[in-house]
């Protein structure tokens, strides 16, 4: 049996006297599309920072691969293979959108710190990223300056950078936060399109994207996983209908 | 694939306007740079230009860092301190015809002041870039005051309050230059100011000079495309800090004598002004800066003797009222003129310049008019035979409403602008 994409053993998290994230043990298989749901303050930004290594855990591990990552600064998780969104657009907003896509392309191609070459020199950057633009339909907005985007192509540009390293494991928090249905769907085909065969965990509050885009659906309520399955199951859950979907309709089941 | 490499092509600038924005400006300063020896210029020009050539290469370097970067250094004449003095003492090195020293030429000293300008920021670098923002700008702050003061105490490095002269014309000759007469010093300058400004433009193409951008824009992101944003801001700054120690190895070249001022507040306080108030927000920017602001600080100071207040003045309007600098705008007035609503452009422009020429008057005449009766030597300003004292009621005039009239028309400009937006 080959290692999970991600796993996390007994994961606490806690600022101060705050526990935020507590014992939060979850195996995710590769290939596999993880939703995280849960109340506001729940902890899931948490566990994203705890994963790509922005936060250190008090306590538990975080494995990719099976290698150890918990406690590895997020550049060094990011070259192994793990990229992150993140909820408010967190672009380079004085550089144009080629240039964000470029700047996220730049390491998988090998280019590292280099400052004795033009960084138009290597064709393979080039060329991945005007595949990226294409993959994103950001082709024709390439070179407006980032901060100028409308709302919905930032937050697509923030996927955009996001997958151009080419991570086989994305974590993407609350990427259709603000949008309006049309936009919605948009992003979940981008983001079923760009996951294809990778792993993906995704933080979101709309139930039909979750619904719709998940293979498994883990809870968390105050920092505990209270309940890890298929869809078809956390929507029948009482203990998740009692603790998080209360009187929230849930979206009918469509055949 | 062909197909991919065309559309790529749509996406990037296209060769025309690279031409334009890129080789074009290039050709024409060195147009500028050869044609300035043709008008056989005096010593008072030359002294003038080898200053600027001095300053745009000091400040080009110091916007790879604010400009660039997002690093506010108040320390970077440390960086050019440190190679200008290494220059000078392989100068006396070479004068002494001192082990492998003897053969080097003194022409290529700035190559010198480069590696210990980048090696000096490299060291420093290595914990003062740690953290940007604040953090970082007042550790540049303290080494700038802890190397100034310790240059002081070690008079065999840095020769204490005399500093450390030497003689240029020493050591074998390149490209026919004696380097003796001003003349062949232009050509000097000339060499190594193109050369540092193609250098630290091809920088801002390379993927460590984009990586500087976007980490100035978000640090934060910048690890999560697999870059170590402090790895960054460490390798700018090493390269900022060669470059600010090649423009030491030119004025050291230039002047044969480093004092320990060289590396103080004063120095690293007025290339953040040359930067700033040129622009630094574009590349340019530090260039044109370099150049008004030696040209006010060598010339207006033989126009009054209160320049230092107007300069500080333009320094607080400029971050007031124009933060992209001179550079900011020229452009603006060139996308203007060349833009679709010339004619109301023009006219705002012209009612704008009259506004600030009025203030500019009445500003003139109540500083010219109170620094003379601060002297106290009875003098009183006299432009175009009038007598403007202190208790002449013309002066008041003079003052009160040429500043009111500018300024309600500069109210009214903004006023029609705001309204045309809205």
């Amino acid at each position: 049996m080959t290692a999970p994409a991600l796993s996390l053993k007994n994961l606490c998290k806690s600022f101060g006297p705050a526990k935020i994230i507590n014992d939060v043990t979850l195996d995710i298989a590769k290939g596999e599309r993880h939703a995280i749901i849960g109340p506001n303050g729940a902890g899931k930004s948490t566990l994203f920072n705890l994963i790509s290594g922005l936060y250190t855990p008090t306590s538990g591990t975080v494995s990719l691969n099976g290698t150890l990552i918990s406690g590895v600064p997020p550049f060094e998780i990011n070259r192994m293979g793990l990229s992150r969104s993140f909820q408010v657009s967190n672009i380079f907003a004085n550089m144009t959108v080629r240039e964000n896509v470029r700047c996220g392309v730049l390491h998988s191609m090998g280019q590292g710190y280099a400052f004795w070459k033009s960084v138009t020199a290597s064709k393979a950057v080039q060329e991945r990223t005007y595949e990226i633009l294409e993959h994103c339909a950001l082709v024709d907005k390439a070179n407006l300056p980032a901060a100028l985007l409308p709302y919905a192509d930032q937050r697509a540009l923030e996927i955009a950078i996001t997958i151009a390293g080419g991570a086989e494991v994305i974590l993407l928090d609350e990427p259709t936060a603000g949008m309006s249905h049309s936009e919605t769907d948009r992003a979940v085909d981008l983001i079923r399109r760009s996951t294809e065969g990778k792993t993906l965990v995704i933080v979101e509050h709309d139930m039909g994207v979750i619904f719709d885009l998940a293979d498994r659906i883990s809870v968390l309520v105050y920092g505990e996983i209270i309940a890890s399955a298929p869809p078809s199951q956390i929507r029948g859950d009482a203990k998740v209908r009692e603790a998080y979907l209360g009187d929230e309709a849930l979206p009918e089941e469509t055949v | 694939m062909s197909e991919t490499t065309q559309s790529m092509q749509n996406v990037g600038p296209t060769s025309g306007a690279k031409f334009r924005q890129r080789t074009l400006p290039i050709l024409i300063f060195i147009a500028i740079i050869l044609a300035i020896p043709m008008t056989d210029p005096s010593r008072t020009v030359y002294t003038l230009v080898h200053q600027m050539a001095i300053n745009i290469v000091f400040a080009l370097a110091y916007n790879m860092l604010l400009g660039k970067g997002g690093m506010l250094s108040f320390g970077h004449a440390v960086y050019f301190g440190l190679g200008g003095y290494y220059c000078l003492h392989v100068m006396n090195w070479i004068a002494e015809g001192a082990g492998i020293w003897a053969n080097f030429p003194v022409f290529f000293l700035p190559v010198l002041g480069f590696l210990a300008g980048g090696l000096s920021a490299a060291v420093i670098g290595s914990f003062s870039t740690r953290r940007a923002g604040t953090t970082f700008a007042m550790i540049s702050l303290g080494v700038a005051e802890l190397i100034a003061s310790g240059a002081f105490m070690f008079d065999s490095l840095f020769g204490g309050e005399q500093g450390i002269s030497g003689d240029r014309m020493n050591g074998p000759q390149v490209f026919g230059l004696s380097m003796g007469p001003m003349s062949d010093i232009y050509w000097f300058m000339a060499f190594w100011t193109v050369i540092s400004i193609i250098a630290m433009y091809a920088f801002t193409r390379t993927p460590l000079g984009r990586l500087s951008e976007a980490t100035r824009d978000n640090p934060q992101r910048v690890q999560f495309i697999g870059y170590n944003p402090t790895r960054v801001r460490w390798l700018v700054f090493t390269a900022s800090g060669a470059f600010a120690g090649l423009a030491g190895g030119m004025s050291a070249v230039n002047y044969e004598i480093f004092t320990p001022e060289a590396l103080s507040l004063i120095p690293s306080g007025f290339v953040l002004i040359m930067a700033y108030v040129g622009g630094i927000t574009y590349f340019v920017g530090p260039i044109m800066g370099a150049i008004l602001l030696t040209y006010m600080s060598s010339m207006m100071s033989d126009f009054t003797e209160a320049w230092l207040l107007y300069l500080g003045l333009m320094f607080v309007i400029i971050v007031m009222y124009a933060p992209r600098g001179i550079a900011g705008i020229v452009f603006g007035v060139w996308d203007g003129l060349t833009g679709p609503d010339k004619g109301t452009y023009i006219g705002r422009l012209l009612v704008q310049i009259a506004g600030m020429v009025l203030m500019l008057i009445g500003l003139i005449v109540l500083v010219e008019m109170s620094i003379r009766w601060s002297n106290g030597y009875g003098e009183v300003f006299e432009p175009f035979g009038l007598h403007l004292g202190t208790t002449n009621v013309l002066t008041w005039i003079l003052i009160i409403v040429p500043i009111g009239a500018g300024a309600a028309l500069l109210r009214r400009v903004n006023r029609e602008k705001e309204e045309a937006v809205a």
